[in-house]
């Protein structure tokens, strides 16, 4: 994950679906060439003209409907930098934070920016520039543990990163505590 | 104790008590995954994971893709019945099976207080038995397949109690397209919905799977109802005994508690393309429809079927209308084989179809041209999600489908 990155808004509307986001009549198709659909329902020159760094800039609800993990998945393949909204749906936030795609929380931010003005984010503080109009657009913080899978690449490397000890915050939470018995994972018996 | 449900379930599988708003992580008691099975082995292994925390706790299904619509397609189930061995799932259920969002209720693996999880948003319909059930992205399926844990943020929980009885031809399906027009698509964002109130108890066990299932179009985490005598009957039933059901803490805090009388709610139907875009059936009367869609794990069940074949029987469906008819798993087709109920809606000129998720969302089997327009028991009215972008999505009730089937435009139920 880039901790601090600067690209240009792409300004979506309210209750964004994952259907618009990756249509389900392409779920079959490869990664690549589903993401020359990413976004084509709502607007047709998202897919082939975003580029690395650019922000997606939305209102409430971003990313309802299914659970699918290709909608963020095609917004990361696609190099999109971070995705700010209102609100998230559920899933699509998970998803996010599981695969390592920077979202931010901003009441404001679709309000504060137009299509194609330059934004500068933050990450780690949660702050947003409108670089265009020269105003800071105020975010909420990521709370602590989610960040930490976040920042380490998503949920797998961030629990290897706990498993090693590599880790400074308390990251308990997410990963279970240690040493309590009812956090144990037990034996496991199928095989791969 | 002062615990919601969801806050009871989901201290039991942390093993702390947890309190709204808390983040805990949880063990899971059951998993439910779909044709999405092969992107949670890939990741599995580009993981370097060679073995399942339990086997025997997953139940796998392949609805989405039943059978296959292309070479490609055929070429993946294929590779997920292999993938199924290797893992050594043994409650496997094939192609003839149904929709995984029903099976696991109908073969007994569902129970109340449970916690869920499932590769398919609309796993959320076992909260009709009381259980807290609710989906995953792939990398995390992928993270609870090796560990059996993961982290909740612990919701808080808006109740709507539901007084009154249901007038006749309106089903449940029109309960929550009320809820989702009088309270927005989002009032469930990270919370739990808890369904209670007197109307409940009269609520059949489907009825209530269809009201869970859309739960998560109000963006929710988990919907459920309390087991009570009718899910101990349904369960009991199906040979399963000694229940433990949890309620909610008398003293329990709500985040909200919301009153509804549906004793005079009159049959809706949702506009494309949002499920909140909601009128009653008469304001949207005599627009033409191409398809007229019975199915889905939001409506394919038997009673569905029942109300459908008492709307149909001895009429024909309008001659430019495609009616179909998807039972959501295989012992719904067989039941509604032998009692004649599907024999009604064939003689009506119903296509009936093999069981699973069907055009749903979009990859066969009742795809619209653009143009076309579709009246639909499914959950969802998205732009494109069934087809061209220009076609249009209405949600109704299985009544209300079935009477415009008849009349080749929306037409209201209470009329037949």
């Amino acid at each position: 994950m880039k901790k601090r990155l600067q690209g240009r808004a792409w300004i979506f509307g309210d209750h964004i679906d994952t259907d618009a986001i990756t249509p389900g009549k392409y779920e079959n198709l490869p990664l690549k060439e589903l993401c020359r659909h990413c976004l084509e329902p709502v607007n047709g020159a998202f897919a082939q003209n975003v580029k690395k760094d650019d922000v997606v800039v939305a209102g409430e609800n971003f990313g309802c409907g299914s659970t699918r993990e290709i909608a963020p998945g095609a917004l990361k393949e696609l190099k999109v930098g971070a995705v700010v909204a209102k609100s998230f749906a559920r899933t699509f936030f998970r998803n996010a934070i599981a695969i390592g795609l920077p979202l931010l929380v901003s009441q404001d931010a679709a309000q504060e920016c137009r299509q194609g003005d330059i934004l500068a984010i933050d990450i780690p503080h949660s702050r947003i520039r409108n670089m265009t109009t020269k105003k800071p657009i105020p975010a909420e913080p990521i709370p602590e543990e989610l960040y930490y899978i976040l920042s380490n690449g998503g949920l797998f490397s961030a629990h290897k990163k706990k498993r090693q000890g590599k880790t400074h915050v308390s990251a308990s939470l997410a990963f279970g505590q240690k040493g309590r018995s009812s956090m144990k994972v037990r034996r496991p018996r199928g095989r791969l | 104790m002062n615990q919601t449900i969801a806050e009871k379930i989901l201290s039991r599988a942390a093993a702390k008590k947890a309190k709204a708003g808390n983040v805990v992580t949880a063990h899971i008691d059951l998993m439910i995954t779909h044709d999405g099975l092969d992107s949670v082995y890939r990741i599995l292994q580009k993981q370097g994971i060679k073995r399942v925390w339990d086997s025997s706790k997953i139940v796998s299904a392949l609805d989405h893709n039943v059978p296959p619509h292309s070479e490609r397609v055929a070429a993946r189930l294929k590779e997920m019945r292999s993938i199924v061995k290797e893992l050594g799932i043994k409650n496997y259920f094939g192609e003839n099976a149904g929709i995984a969002n029903q099976i696991a209720a109908e073969k007994g693996f569902v129970r109340p207080g449970m916690l869920i999880a499932g590769i398919d948003s609309h796993v959320i319909t076992y909260g009709a038995f009381g259980a807290a059930s609710t989906s995953f992205g792939f990398t995390e399926i992928a993270f609870l397949f090796a560990y059996g844990a993961i982290w909740f943020r612990v919701p808080s929980t808006i109740k709507f109690q539901i007084s009154g009885r249901l007038p006749k031809r309106v089903m449940s399906k029109d309960i929550i397209l009320e809820i989702a027009k009088t309270h927005g698509v989002n009032v469930g964002n990270y919370r739990s919905i808890e369904f209670s109130g007197d109307a409940i108890k009269h609520l059949s066990m489907e009825s209530r799977m269809a009201m869970s299932n859309m739960a998560v179009e109000l963006g929710a985490k988990f919907g459920i109802f309390e087991a009570d005598d009718m899910t101990l009957g349904y369960l009991k039933d199906i040979g399963i005994k000694n229940i433990q059901p949890f309620r909610s803490d008398q003293d329990a805090e709500f985040e909200a508690v919301i009153p509804l009388d549906i004793s005079r709610l009159e049959p809706r139907v949702a506009w494309p393309h949002s499920v909140g875009n909601v009128t009653p059936v008469s304001q949207c009367r005599d627009i033409p429809i191409d398809q007229a869609f019975l199915g889905t794990c939001s409506n394919g069940r038997l009673e569905d079927l029942r109300i459908a074949a008492d709307i149909v029987k001895g009429r024909r469906v309008f001659r430019d209308t495609r009616f179909l008819v998807i039972p959501a798993s295989w012992d719904i087709y067989l039941k509604a084989l032998k009692e004649g109920t599907l024999e009604t809606l064939i003689e009506a000129g119903a296509i009936i179809g093999n069981v699973g998720c069907g055009p749903c969302m979009g990859l066969h089997m009742g795809l619209l041209a653009p143009g076309e327009t579709c009246i639909s028991t499914s959950n969802r009215n998205f732009r494109g999600r069934m087809g061209s972008y220009e076609a249009r999505i209405f949600l109704a009730s299985p009544a209300t489908v079935a009477a415009s089937a008849i009349r080749g435009k929306i037409a209201d139920p209470r009329d037949f």
